[in-house]
């Protein structure tokens, strides 16, 4: 079973950022091997956790809706990440949401960034801000970054939104295929002697 | 089971009048709150550590000093001392002067601090936090067991030949806790030296902590101290009481609202949910607070903050009253039938004479 956890940070309902999402997801299901029951899609959209996200900057802990969200990122295979684009960059609460999850948390996971925009001119947000971003989150991003601007949903075929889609669905398929099972990360326990003992080639005597 | 206040000694307005406390009026108020801790049977008053405004309290051995002229009963501990950039030498000396003073009611909570800049301001950096607490407490540690001491480390200047004076107390250190919210570091060093572990819960879900306090646990028991279950834990609390639920509500709920560390934030409802934070009656926070032993066992320590986020002096010695007379004897009572067999007391500086002379004997 490979899970893979989409996070939409649309606000109208619907959402273009939520629809390049789903396409996303059905495009990367297709592309893995095997029936299609051994995919799990698990889709959160952050306008629903707006709130939490803000109480949990202000108290220091994601209350349990939250943190089940947080959870299912950080165990999930991989990850699809599409936020719209707002004043040059990822919207603040997309940002807010990788904010309060650990930064250990997507360590390896193969992650597909993508974003929504009223025009083209915004789409190399995904290279300097999303793709940095993962990037300190130590996860692989996968080479294909897709965006798509209003324009995009009419486009015809070929070159277009749907090309972009299968070919960055491709590559994340390709690293889940590839990717050993994840598994949740264990609490590492330094025992006292190591630490104690970590300190002592630094002195003199 | 030992039961008392800590405090953070913040100046804050008060939100329903706007009036704020001078730092003198903060600092006389501290020591009211002390003194009625003792008046209203309580066993600890501990205090926090800062070096920054909104805060008092730079200096805690002063205002314990002062404390213990005044009372003959309460012991007197920290909420954290900060044991990452105060001078270790300092520590040792400072505390056994107040131990001796205070004729042994003193005990002390190691802790790393939470404010970034007191590192610098200290000249020291926090990347380096914990090394810092795990050296710097293990001189400490060795002061105050060690008449002479000949020491090397990397964070302060070398010692040859040095004395750590008043030596401790009948030759007893203070007992030490280690405070920590995050770090299994800190939880693990508890437990090698068989110390204390203080959970300051109060402000995050109890999941956490039972996690953090599982191990030390575990790990106290597999340096020899003793079972799992004789671990010694402290845990925080936060409670704001009247007769009638709905009035505790009504007159915490600006307060709440306001507060340095949460407000602006969730509402009451569900930060009282998801942390333990009880604002009710008397019977609601017996209630609440005997559900800490069934997450984390039994415990030695419960420290309840009620002097923060600009209540007022008065309403803080009415709800020492209220712990006092209503809340605690029960709680007591109720913790004491509910122990287990074999469960360590609480750390006095009597009993651990008396279990240091023991061992003598025992040879």
């Amino acid at each position: 079973m490979t899970v893979i956890a989409v996070v939409s940070a649309g606000l109208s309902q619907p959402s273009s950022t939520r629809l390049l999402a789903d396409r996303l997801a059905e495009a990367a299901g297709r592309h893995l091997a095997g029936p299609a029951e051994n995919t799990e899609i698990r889709v959160i959209e952050l306008r629903g956790l707006a709130v939490d996200i803000a109480n949990n900057l202000v108290t220091g802990f994601p209350s349990p809706a939250l943190k089940e969200a947080l959870e299912t990122v950080e165990r999930a295979d991989g990850l699809i990440a599409v936020t719209p684009i707002f004043t040059a960059s990822y919207s603040g609460l997309f940002k807010s949401f990788f904010d309060v999850l650990d930064n250990t948390a997507l360590q390896g996971t193969p992650v597909l960034i993508a974003a929504t925009g009223g025009t083209a001119r915004h789409s190399l947000a995904l290279e300097h801000a999303l793709r940095p971003m993962f990037t300190y989150l130590r996860a692989v991003v996968v080479p294909t970054a897709v965006y798509a601007a209003s324009e995009d949903w009419g486009a015809t075929s070929g070159d277009g939104l749907a090309s972009r889609v299968d070919r960055a669905a491709g590559e994340l398929a390709a690293l889940l295929s590839g990717a050993p099972a994840k598994r949740p990360a264990e609490e590492k326990l330094i025992p006292f002697e190591q630490q104690l003992a970590a300190l002592r080639p630094f002195t003199t005597g | 089971m030992q039961f008392g206040i800590f405090t953070v000694g913040d100046v804050t307005t008060d939100p329903t009048n706007g009036t704020t406390p001078t730092e003198a009026e903060r600092i006389k108020a501290m020591v009211t709150i002390a003194l009625k801790a003792e008046e209203v049977g309580l066993d600890v008053f501990a205090m926090g550590e800062h070096h920054n405004p909104p805060f008092v309290p730079s200096s805690p051995t002063t205002m314990l000093g002062y404390i213990a002229a005044k009372t003959d009963k309460l012991i007197l501990s920290t909420s954290t001392t900060l044991i990452t950039t105060n001078d270790p030498v300092k520590i040792a000396e400072d505390y056994a002067m107040l131990q001796h003073l205070a004729d042994g009611r003193v005990d002390l909570m190691m802790g790393r601090g939470n404010t970034g800049p007191v590192y610098p301001w200290f000249g020291q950096d926090i990347r380096n936090g914990i090394a810092l607490a795990i050296e710097n407490y293990a001189l400490v540690h060795r002061l105050w067991r060690e008449d002479v001491v000949d020491w090397e480390g990397n964070f302060r200047t070398p010692l040859q030949g040095f004395t750590s004076t008043p030596r401790p107390l009948d030759g007893v250190p203070p007992f030490v806790w280690h405070g920590s919210i995050r770090s299994p570091e800190i939880a693990e060093q508890a437990a090698y030296y068989g110390d204390g572990f203080f959970a300051n819960n109060i402000f995050w879900p109890k999941e956490h902590f039972m996690r953090l306090i599982n191990l030390y646990r575990q790990r106290y028991a597999h340096y020899g101290h003793g079972t799992p279950e004789q671990a010694i834990v402290g845990l925080g609390g936060q409670v704001f009481m009247r007769k009638n639920s709905q009035d505790a509500v009504r007159e915490f709920r600006p307060y709440f609202d306001k507060a340095p560390v949460y407000g602006n934030g969730p509402s009451l409802e569900d930060f009282t949910e998801q942390t333990p934070l009880t604002v009710g009656s008397p019977q609601e926070v017996i209630d609440r607070t005997l559900t800490f032993r069934e997450s984390f066992g039994d415990y030695q320590r419960q420290l309840f903050l009620m002097d923060h986020a600009g209540l007022p002096l008065k309403t803080v010695l009415e709800q020492l009253d209220l712990l006092g007379e209503e809340v605690v004897p029960v709680l007591r009572k109720e913790f004491a039938a509910r122990r287990a067999e074999g469960v360590a007391e609480a750390p006095t500086h009597a009993a651990r004479v008396a279990s240091r002379d023991a061992a003598l004997v025992a040879g």
